[in-house]
């Protein structure tokens, strides 16, 4: 037995995506969670399990502001931004084995207004709690001031570079593809706000080979989904969303990124044959992809991690518009982590049913498979591969 | 003189080890005395073959560069005086990769495979970095 169709994504919801929400991360789960529940067709009774990523709200608290009073299962994942797309293989067996009915799965932070990555390196910031990634952070990697992520995956990025000759100008293609798709997105951040080839080289190195423009929004808000079993799901409100294929993977060793044997083995590599395994479906059958795109070169080892093409080769397969929602691998048509909001890739999620339900605000016209990568911490992977 | 205001290494458990020998000015890594095999980060077993049984070894200090990234924002105010400066991965003779500054070169001269070797830097009284220039 595996998970392939056994359980579906049935409602999807958000609050505003916003620099300086003026609320708790606590309230924009709420609310996002309460558009989530709706959406669905059910009522907060109706849910029995959690699937958190993070330790930024706590289900007890989730649970007691929501009106949950039978949890029946709850668990964490800690895997960064690979987490949310982890949390629906989490849902989908406990809702498949019967451990939970209908299960909520929402992510949302202050990005912007409490976590800005330029603020929580300093020497007066709060001391972040320790997580598997310290040893090598503190110890190894921050006296030599390589702080922060645009920094430590800018080595995967620079070494690929100099191996296949990537430009600047293909790097570009992925920050524009995003920035295109979300002028049809008025939940957008950088919706109205259009960007050039000549801008995007224009924007100012930060961790070379990243400039401003390749590194993903700091934003506000919070995403949420419901995932229930696929005999329920007849019975709701929406077409139901079937998880056709799921897996996580780690890139080894995952708390160390300089002594991988494989340098680009990353935590997809290993997830994506069994998650296509799985469906029974290769990746030339997607319709879509939304790619986690915290950095553009991270999309391009994406790619090449899934499969699109052969490592080296993701220069070559993001030229002449392949990303766009007019071309061959329409990637991240709402805009993405880039251009919509940085909602750790749940976001990306909630596109994806909206695609696959065929109500899109920029439709893939006649989609019917799609998937959504999760990419978090030093390389760990996720991926899940939906239909309608 | 300024006070040093960049991060130190913390130092905790076999971390601590691997600078104490750093303050001496030897570059040393855990090796596996079953199966022979070097490793870094500090680990409590072997990858290669589970044996508990390892010792800290001295390595020739000669390798190249592997990988980098050439810094023009600093997240940290002690580095903004350097910019722009280059976090470098080198991956040393033993197979070890770690990473570190290469002193003495224009960061635009950077290039995969290009031969270093280890100096070590006193950064306070207490803590040596381990760090890299051209061979």
């Amino acid at each position: 037995m595996t998970l392939k169709d056994q359980a579906c994504i049935v409602g999807v919801g958000e609050s505003a995506y916003t620099r300086g929400s003026q609320k708790t991360v606590l309230r924009l789960v709420l609310e996002a969670s309460r558009h989530a529940i709706l959406d669905a067709g059910l009522t907060v009774q109706d849910i029995d399990g959690f699937v958190l990523s993070s330790s930024y709200i706590y289900q007890e608290a989730l649970a007691a502001n929501l009106g949950v009073s039978d949890l029946r299962y709850s668990t964490t994942v800690q895997m960064g931004g690979a987490s949310p797309v982890t949390a629906l293989q989490s849902a989908a067996m406990a809702v498949t084995l019967g451990i939970a009915r209908n299960v909520l799965v929402p992510f949302g932070w202050n990005g912007y207004s409490e976590a800005r990555i330029s603020r929580r390196e300093r020497p007066d910031a709060a001391p972040r709690p320790d997580n598997a990634l310290s040893q090598a952070l503190r110890n190894y990697y921050a006296p030599y001031g390589a702080l922060a992520p645009v920094q430590h995956y800018a080595w995967l990025a620079t070494r690929h570079r100099e191996l296949h000759g990537t430009t600047d100008e293909e790097m570009g293609e992925v920050a524009l593809a995003s920035r295109f798709h979300a002028q049809h997105n008025p939940r957008a951040y950088m919706y109205g706000r259009t960007l050039t080839m000549e801008q995007y080289l224009q924007s100012p190195m930060v961790a070379s080979p990243f400039r401003v423009l390749d590194c993903c929004l700091e934003t506000d808000g919070a995403c949420a989904v419901v995932v229930t079993s696929a005999e329920r799901a007849l019975d709701l409100q929406h077409d139901p969303v079937y998880i056709m294929g799921i897996a996580e993977g780690h890139p080894y060793p995952a708390d160390d990124i300089p002594n991988r044997p494989d340098f680009f083995k990353i935590g997809l590599s290993f997830a994506a044959p069994h998650a296509f395994g799985m469906a029974g479906v290769t990746p030339q059958d997607m319709d879509f992809a939304q790619i986690y795109d915290c950095f553009t070169y991270v999309v391009m080892l994406q790619l090449e991690a899934l499969g699109f093409c052969e490592v080296g080769e993701a220069r070559e397969f993001v030229k002449g518009g392949t990303l766009r929602v007019d071309g061959d691998l329409p990637c991240n048509t709402h805009g993405g982590l880039h251009s919509e909001a940085h909602v750790w890739g749940l976001n990306h999620v909630v596109e994806a049913t909206r695609q696959l339900r065929h109500e899109a605000g920029l439709q893939v016209e006649d989609c019917e498979l799609g998937l959504v990568t999760g990419w978090g911490d030093f390389g760990d992977g996720s991926l899940v591969i939906l239909r309608r | 003189m300024q006070a040093y205001d960049k991060p130190l290494p913390r130092g905790e458990d076999f971390n601590g080890e691997f600078y104490q020998f750093c303050k001496q000015h030897e570059l040393r890594f855990q090796r596996c005395q079953d199966c022979g095999a070097w490793r870094h980060m500090p680990r409590e077993s072997c990858q290669a073959c589970g044996s508990f049984n390892w010792a800290w070894e001295r390595a020739a200090g000669k390798g190249q560069v592997f990988s980098w990234t050439v810094i023009h924002r600093a997240l940290h105010p002690g580095f903004a005086e350097e910019l722009p400066y280059a976090a470098v991965v080198v991956e040393l003779k033993e197979g070890v990769r770690i990473v570190s500054h290469v002193l003495d070169l224009p960061v635009d001269q950077l290039r995969v495979g290009l031969p270093v070797e280890v100096v070590f830097d006193d950064v306070t009284p207490d803590v040596t970095l381990p760090k890299f220039r051209p061979l």
